[in-house]
């Protein structure tokens, strides 16, 4: 189905002006039907399963099941997405529960400045690009020869 | 026609494209365009934080050369590459991603990116350019340096660009439309960037149900780029370079980890390790067939030989290399902690950026310490970034360009003022997401350049305007015409859907152009009968139909695709020998030819209506080592 969603949580983001899964799908699936006040996925089958969606969901009201055409049943993959980690819960056609945590950025949400701290200069018509050298690590460009 | 409000926006270097290098042309435009009082605006199909083919994640840094430790030089990459691509490969393109990628490395690991690091402090290499990540946020925290740079009011996502603006020879900027409202956008711009990725769905996919979009590269991807450059008129390269990765079957999970850093082999159903027993088939190939590591695409064919003498399935052999690596271990407890360790970098490899392959693996009950894995090779795609090459022929860098590759701005493609990067410019593989991210800033600077330098506001006639207009929305109004003839929509004979227009291609290709189904085998009475079918695809595109902005969306995306595809044919027909079997194999013209050492590049004259084939000299910039 790939992304589906769970009718008894999503609201409709009824709170937002677009719902959430609607603004970050990155091929356009994410729909929300104004009657129910309920999203869907409207094309399952060109589901990238990046779980874009299932991740920015306020109220965890998506879930994946993989691709019908040739995965078994039974498994699930269950992310829950913080500010600067992310924890899996991998659940088994066999029942077998793994879960694993990564740290997913270093800086605080929001923080990501363009010149990332690096001395800039001026030179419109050399060669290197406006963080560098400082950027490289080194006193010059990499030298080509 | 369809009632869309136009919006016309006028800007100095516009955007296209919101993924990697569109995020690296915005963060550097955004710094010289302020110094030099210019308007930088971009826009994006989708939105940033998750679009563009880092979506969901990556688990490695493809390319990290490490000039700055001493590890590697720009040489060593530089022959890499080449001879990765068989010869194939511009070094000025290349050398300068190369020069500039380390500073791009060391910017993400500013913006927050966890890039594993070893006791000493240095990054953990997967292997010699590859360094390992937590990158399940990799592309929110480049978009939002981005987004940073240029403040949401430069930034319009969720506008499908459709056209490039051409007046004169010299591109003007880009029209589309947005994807939420009934709106029409004109761009006006005296740059434009083209970063709008790759091309998938052009071939047919392996699965064809529900997994249809589970493509290895994202299935948004659509063509855009190559649509652009062509449409306008550029010269494009390495059209025939498709890339075919070999991946874990079915879901397409990644190997990079398997094969570098847990050192694992892969077997034919008997045992037999292919790049063992086929050794000598790499002869055939010389000189690059001696070469270490083995090209990708000679990799993929030897492992293609296999699998045609029915000796599959061909397996990644986990269990060997975990059982392999806990041996090393001292005692048992150790042991226990590093095969605890491999457990979950195994998993986080998947689930950073192929989630599927994790539910896959769960759902077949797989544990890798267990048993092996399948491996296959995917349907072809065309990803200039990767062990692809296929894109625009763009200028090169003034220091390092031998004179027949500079014609005065950095990535600048052979139509004025259009620029283009990442998976949208050809001859430069192996940049992955730090070098596409690069090429993006290096293209960036030259187009401010390029503003301060030629000072014309970019113009464009508004009755011509008025015309692509109607053509943009055209799929609209041919399904409110025709909606009624018949009671379900989908099928009408005035009008083709774009999901059915779609699935022609892809059989065409599949079939004509050597893709899954023909084991990647074609020939040029293959090839000219592909063409004719494509012809009368391309006159039955005048009929596509979309029943709202989604499905027009989904119309222009299959009608790029369908112009990649025809760059792909022509290409593949020109170059008249196999030059990466592993990627494509001409039974026509079975092995590789010294003559046919040269670029095969095309360009599209829209005024005539007619392709052009070139050939181009490839001019290194180091001498070949000869390799025996």
């Amino acid at each position: 189905m790939p992304s589906y969603v769970i009718p008894d949580k999503c609201d409709g983001c009824k709170a937002l002006d677009k719902t959430a899964c609607q603004y970050i799908c990155p091929n356009d699936l994410m729909v929300l039907n104004k009657d129910l006040m309920k999203a869907f996925n409207q094309a399952p089958e060109m589901c990238w399963e990046c779980y874009s969606c299932v991740k920015i969901c306020p109220v965890q009201a998506i879930e994946v099941r993989g691709y019908a055409d040739f995965v078994p049943l039974g498994a699930t993959v269950t992310p829950m997405r913080s500010t600067d980690s992310i924890m899996w819960t991998v659940k088994f056609r066999n029942g077998t529960l793994k879960r694993f945590k990564f740290p997913i950025r270093t800086t605080p949400e929001g923080k990501a400045e363009p010149e990332a701290g690096f001395a800039t200069h001026d030179d419109l018509n050399n060669e290197l690009l406006a963080t560098e050298p400082e950027s490289c690590g080194m006193s010059t460009l990499p030298p080509v020869k | 026609m369809a009632n869309f409000e136009t919006v016309e926006v006028k800007t100095d270097v516009l955007i296209l494209g919101g993924g990697m290098a569109a995020c690296g042309a915005a963060t550097e435009a955004a710094y010289w365009a302020k110094k030099n009082g210019l308007k930088v605006t971009l826009v994006d199909k989708a939105a940033m934080d998750r679009s563009g083919a880092v979506a969901m994640g990556l688990s490695a840094i493809n390319q990290y050369v490490g000039v700055r430790d001493g590890q590697n030089s720009i040489k060593d990459y530089v022959e890499y590459v080449r001879n990765d691509l068989m010869g194939v490969t511009r070094e000025d393109l290349v050398a300068n991603i190369a020069r500039h990628v380390d500073s791009s490395v060391h910017m993400f690991e500013k913006w927050g990116l966890p890039i594993w690091k070893d006791a000493d402090g240095k990054y953990v290499h997967e292997g010699r350019w590859q360094l390992m990540i937590n990158g399940e946020s990799y592309k929110v925290l480049v978009a939002e340096a981005a987004k940073n740079a240029l403040g949401m009011d430069n930034i319009y996502e969720r506008v499908f660009i459709v056209e490039p603006l051409i007046e004169g020879g010299k591109c003007v900027g880009a029209v589309g439309f947005s994807t939420r409202e009934n709106k029409f956008y004109v761009f006006k711009a005296k740059t434009t960037i083209v970063t709008m990725g790759g091309a998938v769905h052009v071939f047919r996919p392996r699965s064809v149900g529900e997994g249809l979009g589970r493509s290895w590269y994202p299935p948004f991807n659509s063509g855009a780029s190559a649509y652009f450059t062509i449409k306008g008129g550029a010269e494009m390269t390495c059209q025939e370079v498709r890339f075919i990765p070999v991946r874990f079957k079915d879901a397409y999970g990644p190997v990079g980890a398997w094969f570098l850093l847990f050192k694992s082999r892969a077997t034919n159903a008997l045992g037999e390790n292919y790049m063992q027993t086929r050794r000598p088939e790499l002869e055939k190939w010389k000189p690059y067939g001696m070469v270490k590591p083995v090209p990708a695409n000679l990799r993929n064919w030897l492992m293609m030989l296999d699998v045609m003498e029915g000796k599959g399935p061909i397996l990644m052999r986990t269990e060997e290399a975990i059982e392999k690596i806990a041996a090393e271990s001292p005692d048992e407890k150790s042991k226990k902690k590093k095969l605890k360790e491999l457990e979950s970098e195994a998993w986080e490899d998947f689930l950073d950026m192929t989630i599927s392959q994790a539910i896959l693996w769960a759902a077949t009950n797989t544990a890798p310490e267990e048993k092996p894995s399948e491996i296959a090779a995917c349907e072809p795609y065309f990803i200039g970034s990767h062990s692809g090459a296929s894109g625009a022929w763009v200028c090169g860098p003034e220091d390092i360009a031998p004179k027949e590759y500079f014609w005065g701005y950095a990535q600048m493609t052979t139509v004025k003022g259009m620029f283009a990067a990442g998976d949208a410019s050809g001859a430069s593989s192996h940049k992955f997401s730090s070098g596409s991210l690069t090429e993006g800033r290096i293209a960036a600077k030259a187009c401010v350049k390029f503003c301060v330098e030629n000072t014309e506001e970019p113009n464009f006639d508004n009755a011509k305007l008025e015309e692509i207009k109607k053509w943009v929305l055209a799929p609209i109004d041919t399904f409110e015409e025709h909606k009624g003839a018949t009671v379900d929509p989908e099928v009408n004979p005035n009008y083709i859907k774009p999901k059915q227009f779609m699935f022609r291609l892809q059989k065409i290709m599949d079939e004509y152009a050597g893709g899954v189904t023909t084991q990647f085998m074609t020939s040029k009475p293959l090839l000219e009968k592909g063409l004719e079918l494509l012809a009368m695809l391309r006159e039955d595109a005048d009929k596509l139909a979309a029943d709202g902005l989604h499905e027009l969306s989904r119309a222009w995306e299959n009608y790029h695709r369908m112009w990649q595809a025809e760059a792909h044919i022509r290409t593949i027909m020109f170059r008249e020998e196999t030059r990466w079997p592993g990627y494509y194999f001409r039974s026509d013209f079975p092995s590789m030819k010294e003559d046919w050492k040269v670029f095969a590049n095309c360009v599209y004259h829209p005024a005539k209506d007619e392709w052009e084939m070139l050939k181009r000299d490839i001019i290194p910039i180091y001498e070949e080592v000869k390799v025996s």
